[in-house]
């Protein structure tokens, strides 16, 4: 017995290591794509600068030296390696702050907008899920899965104008965007309240928008399960309805959704670019749509990097979320 | 021989046309699809092109901001251009990236996928190895960056929508084509002296073409959306005006302020209903090509 769980216990290790390593080796290939990105598909990063204004040619010259652009590519390939380490993005064009700094301030609003989006969208959709598949073809399948159709189909932006407009211009319940009222010096609870009345629309629309994938992947992975023999025997012994649906298949089934979880999790960050925009949420989204009206490279550049770190990391998160849950993947 | 293969093929084509047709969501689906193909081919003949261009619309009289019941079907917006012109002709350019990405996306996810099925051995891991880190790197980021640098016009949008969603269909595909190797057919043609060449053409590409067409036809709804965010990002090319880049001058100039909705509803719902068609015509085609999936939906 001790024997099996030692050696289970050692598959598990292994197989964590090797994700590992996989990760690392995946953000060795995102750094390099960057630096070929940013550094060689855009060559003239100088001209990009000054974008057609004139400036003298001693002064360019200049600049292609400070940057480093005369060296050869492997000095400039350390360059960016070691300043990537060392968190030196550059400086952003538009705001003249150092990237990092920059993108430090933004992280917050990003991730309480999106986590709360993604934890409301994860529950609702997945409850949905079940729901549809236990009553699968009828007419509340069909609400829950043509309903969920509807808003997946949809630019999640176009449905946040359509509630901007509805709830905030038309009604007035909620302010149009931002993330607290101008010259606004509430503390305590009167922020905490500003906040959550700020935060309602635009986590509103992204979780419309995330639940259709949630309730979707559950009801099929609940579909698959529900042929099984554990759950004739389960009704066989005379559980009820509800407890063979809790107890017995909704455990089986949630595997895939964890995963999907862990995965959206890593979009995070990324996930609401657009939806920001549309309500200037001062977040990571919003930088990046700002970032693309200069174009900012540098901060596209940072703010690139941040979001492929993220997935690699919450990609990892989740295989070893699988390799905990599921006994079975020792093997692979 | 070729008569006996023909004959078979045309079979095959009539069943699955027959499927396709008893299958009420992808008739639904088609109908509205080709409604506006209908519309975006017959775009000169339902809206005059020179009404986009706002010194035209100035010389005409068009008021500005004007509501549908004010001005024509649709209304005008803040440089008095007529939207029902703008949504007509804007369904011709996200109908056009929308297929013609996707084709893209499709023609090397397919070509990474069959060669590394077919191949195997390092050439796989290899390409795998690539697909893998494609899936991982986040695919709007990714779009945005590469958009930027590229400039703003239609054939880098396709470009960026191209190279950044092709990983999910090499995956799929050399999923197929290692199952389809295995079978005795072509075990039997390659001992009866086939080459390489002949496989794929004649044994791996007819078995793998309907996962092809339901992957493809689930692809273009995500290069319409990509398209639409990447335009609303201002990413756009302004020369060739999308229902994305509408809703990007809808929001720029302050129609959501001034509640001016028939600005920014129309190109959102055709959006909207042209995703839903593709989806609905590319779950029937799926359950044609994979019959298990029938059960489960």
């Amino acid at each position: 017995m001790l024997a099996t769980e030692q050696s289970e216990s050692r598959g598990r290790t292994r197989f964590i290591l090797k994700k590992v390593l996989g990760s690392l080796l995946t953000l060795v290939f995102v750094l390099v794509f960057n630096f070929v990105l940013f550094r060689i598909v855009q060559s003239d990063p100088i001209g990009s600068l000054f974008r057609g204004r004139n400036v003298p040619a001693a002064k360019i010259a200049d600049l292609r030296t400070a940057f480093g652009l005369d060296e050869s590519l492997w000095v400039q390939f350390w360059a960016y390696v070691r300043q990537t380490f060392q968190l030196n993005f550059g400086i952003s064009y538009q705001s003249r702050q150092p990237v990092w700094n920059e993108i430090v301030s933004a992280i917050p609003a990003t991730v309480a907008l999106v986590g709360i989006s993604a934890v409301f969208s994860a529950v609702i959709g997945t409850i949905g899920g079940v729901i549809a598949a236990w009553r699968r073809n009828t007419w509340k399948d069909h609400a829950i899965t043509s309903g969920t159709m509807v808003f997946y189909s949809m630019p999640d932006f176009w449905l946040g104008m359509i509630l901007l407009v509805g709830f905030a211009v038309v009604l007035g319940w909620f302010p149009v965007g931002g993330m607290s009222d101008a010259g606004s010096t509430a503390t305590g609870l009167a922020l905490l309240l500003d906040r959550l009345h700020h935060i309602f629309l635009p986590a509103l629309t992204l979780t419309l928008a995330y639940l259709g994938e949630y309730a979707l992947v559950t009801r099929s992975s609940l579909l698959d399960v529900m042929g099984e023999d554990y759950l004739t025997v389960a009704r066989a012994k005379g559980l009820r309805d509800v407890v063979v649906r809790n107890r017995h298949a909704v455990p089986n089934a949630l595997l895939p959704v964890v995963t999907l979880t862990a995965i959206n999790f890593g979009f995070v960050l990324s996930g609401a670019i657009a939806v920001e925009a549309v309500f200037s949420w001062p977040g990571l989204g919003k930088a990046t749509a700002d970032a693309i009206r200069g174009p900012d490279l540098p901060m596209l550049q940072g703010l690139f990097l941040l979001f492929s770190a993220a997935v690699i990391f919450f990609n990892l998160l989740a295989d070893v979320a699988y390799a905990w849950l599921d006994p079975r993947v020792e093997g692979a | 021989m070729t008569s006996l293969a023909m004959q078979r093929r045309r079979a095959t084509a009539g069943r699955v046309l027959a499927q396709f047709r008893s299958s009420k969501p992808g008739v639904i689906g088609f109908s509205v699809l080709l409604l506006f193909v209908v519309i975006a081919l017959a775009a000169p003949l339902l809206a005059d092109v020179r009404e986009l261009n706002p010194v035209f619309a100035r010389a005409s009289g068009n008021p500005q901001w004007a509501s549908p019941g004010e001005f024509g079907a649709l209304g005008t917006d803040h440089l008095r251009r007529s939207v029902w012109v703008q949504f007509v002709w804007g369904s011709r350019v996200s109908l056009f990236v929308g297929l013609a990405a996707t084709i893209l996306t499709i023609s090397i996810g397919s070509v990474v996928g069959i060669v590394s099925g077919f191949v195997g051995g390092r050439l796989d891991a290899f390409l795998m190895r690539i697909t893998e880190w494609f899936l991982v790197i986040p695919f709007l980021p990714l779009a945005i960056v590469l958009a930027s640098i590229l400039g703003r016009n239609v054939w880098n949008i396709i470009l960026v929508i191209g190279v950044t969603s092709w990983p999910s269909t090499a995956r799929l595909l050399r999923a197929q084509v290692l199952t389809v190797k295995q079978r005795l057919f072509v075990d039997r043609s390659r001992s009866l002296g086939a080459g390489n060449g002949h496989l794929v053409a004649r044994h791996i590409l007819p078995n793998v073409s309907g996962l092809i067409l339901a992957n493809a036809t689930l692809a273009v709804p995500i290069s319409i959306l990509t398209e639409t965010t990447l335009s609303f990002l201002g990413l756009g090319d302004p020369s060739s005006p999308s229902w994305g880049k509408t809703l990007e001058e809808a929001f720029v100039n302050g129609a959501m302020v001034r509640n001016a909705w028939w600005y920014f509803l129309p190109a959102g719902l055709g959006i909207l209903v042209v995703v839903l068609a593709f989806t609905l015509i590319g779950r029937t085609l799926e359950e044609i090509a994979d019959p298990r999936l029938g059960q489960s939906r």
